[in-house]
């Protein structure tokens, strides 16, 4: 079974009027080098990035990531998703022995785009959806967030919970921008920007970088004492058109159960110890815990009242700060959720350490989309 | 055409109907037309601001590796080849060598320019081998051009120059005192 055996990151920032997007690769990638012990010129057999073009502003993006990631006359290739399809296509290129050590990046500069609801409308069928309104896309998280409160009586006060619990989980994180102490009561005053989701529950974009470097199961005990091992990997899409969509994120429900089957995991809420799931809309992390069967659909607002999901909690979700706490990282969203859980699977989380053996990340691809990945992390 | 092996072929320059411009504005072709609102702007970080900011000096700036020995140019703050940070930044010449060029007659929509461009690669003098920059020549007929001809940068005027390539005009044929 493939390892995790490096990991590096850059970030994660607000804003980064320092360094430029290939800049924030390279710190990310040298950090995961020295923390695998390799050199990529000579170790490395194949070299994976994240990217979507119209993120980055420009096209055939993949052209533009060999040097600052030491992959000149190197095998080289991008993957236009999350950073948690970057990592199922290293775990095949290693178990179909392609390459015994591949690295997987993605990054975000989110701050160099400055018409982001327009890039998000772009994504929308143009034919179909994107000329019905010039309203701000972010009304496509609202439709379903509707649409799934009223069918599962999830409570406003469960959502600003979410908000609270992963502000305030991100101040233990010293790589999180985005955290603070506050109160339910304080983000049920937010305003709705998007009825009905408030402005609070809706992750702000940070910029960084991630970067794996992922091992065969002989190269990974070689290389290392503490590897983390891959336990299994799952991607799935519903379907683009939000007229038939279930808006009840069953590409999560699906890309788990794939990744859950390979891990050997038949009950997720009693053998998880620890998640970080996508939460770039307060009432997706209640979505998608559903989804990835660590609750019940209607159970899930009482445990978050009761603090089940804290990170004191029986479950802890979004331990470091989620993307409410951490950022919206676009493309990279599902590698800090890895990043996150390999160094808890570690035990280097410092102050926010959980006890842990089996963690999940995961990820979606963002509106508008139906898609995600996952991946089953473990010691 | 592979498909259910049918004996199809298609000659070399097959004459079919071709939409007119009418055919388009009147809508007699159902389309969708759009045109996105995307716009960026990228952080040019350490190792091009300096360059983008030297060209505001009328300067061309590299870097250099001390293990490879190369002068990296356009400069970036790690070698590519040795995977390591670099080690200063040099000067370079705003004189170089056509490496190779192409006379472009047409713009991106196919329509003909005015005045052909002469687009080339330039080796850089006081770069490494192989490096140097893609630009346009100019003061120089099209068919006077040729591999290896010796160039040098006209700039714009300093009070124009704004920190971008196109600080440089163009490069002019250019003769050596020492040639």
């Amino acid at each position: 079974m493939p390892a995790i055996v490096g990991v590096g990151y850059s970030g994660f920032n607000a804003n980064t009027p320092d360094l430029s997007w290939k800049e924030i690769m390279y710190e990310a990638a040298v950090r995961a080098y020295e923390d695998a012990g390799i050199d990529p010129r000579k170790d490395v057999d194949s070299f994976i990035t994240c990217a979507e073009d119209f993120y980055e502003g420009f096209a055939i993006f993949d052209e533009f990531v060999p040097d600052q990631l030491g992959a000149v006359l190197k095998p080289t290739c991008t993957v236009c998703a999350d950073f948690l399809y970057g990592l199922a296509t290293a775990y095949m290129q290693i178990e179909s022995g392609l390459a015994e050590i591949a690295v997987v990046e993605a990054h975000s500069k989110a701050s160099d785009i400055k018409t982001f609801g327009e890039v998000i409308r772009h994504a929308m069928d143009p034919i179909w959806l994107k000329g019905v309104t010039n309203a701000h896309p972010y009304y496509l998280a609202a439709l379903e967030m509707s649409y799934y409160m009223n069918k599962y009586c999830i409570t406003q006060e469960a959502i600003a919970e979410v908000v609270v619990k992963n502000k305030r989980n991100a101040l233990l994180n010293d790589s999180a921008p985005y955290g603070a102490k506050l109160t339910v009561e304080y983000a049920l005053k937010s305003p709705f920007v998007f009825y009905p989701m408030r402005k609070i529950e809706i992750a702000e974009r940070a910029d960084g970088a991630i970067v794996f470097v992922v091992a065969s199961d002989e190269m990974a005990r070689k290389i290392t004492d503490s590897p983390v091992w891959i336990k299994g990997v799952g991607w799935w899409s519903e379907t683009s058109n939000y007229d038939i969509m279930s808006f009840e994120a069953r590409y999560a429900y699906k890309s788990a159960k794939m990744a859950y089957r390979m891990a050997g995991i038949e009950n997720p809420s009693k053998e998880i110890d620890i998640a970080e799931i996508d939460d770039r809309f307060a009432f997706k992390e209640i979505q998608h815990i559903v989804a990835l069967q660590l609750a019940g659909k209607y159970d899930v607002c009482d445990l978050m009242s009761e603090g089940y999901f804290a990170r004191n909690g029986s479950l802890p979700v979004n331990v470091s700060g989620g993307n409410l706490g951490v950022g919206n990282l676009l493309e990279a969203t599902g590698g800090q959720k890895a990043l996150e859980i390999v160094i808890q699977l570690r035990g280097e989380a410092g102050r926010r350490q959980v006890d842990c053996e089996i963690g999940v990340a995961q990820a979606w691809r963002y509106i508008p989309t139906a898609s995600g990945a996952v991946a089953v992390f473990g010691v | 055409m592979a498909v259910g092996r049918k004996k199809i072929s298609c000659p070399p320059y097959a004459e079919g109907t071709a939409l007119s411009e009418r055919d388009i504005s009147e809508r007699r072709v159902t389309i969708f037309e759009d045109h996105p609102n995307l716009v960026y702007s990228w952080t040019a970080g350490q190792a091009m601001s300096r360059f983008l900011n030297e060209l505001k000096n009328g300067k061309l700036i590299a870097t250099k590796c001390e293990k490879c020995g190369r002068i990296i140019f356009p400069p970036r703050i790690y070698c590519e080849l040795c995977y390591k940070p670099i080690d200063g930044w040099v000067y370079v010449k705003d004189t170089g060598t056509v490496q190779t060029f192409s006379i472009s007659y047409i713009d991106p929509d196919a329509r003909p320019l005015e005045k052909p461009v002469i687009v080339a690669v330039i080796a850089v003098d006081g770069a490494s081998p192989n490096m140097g920059i893609m630009h346009i020549l100019g003061e120089v007929e099209p068919e006077k051009v040729y591999i290896g001809m010796r160039v040098k940068a006209v700039w714009k005027p300093e009070n124009e120059r704004e920190g971008a390539i196109t600080d440089i005009k163009y490069w002019k044929p250019w003769r050596d005192e020492n040639d």
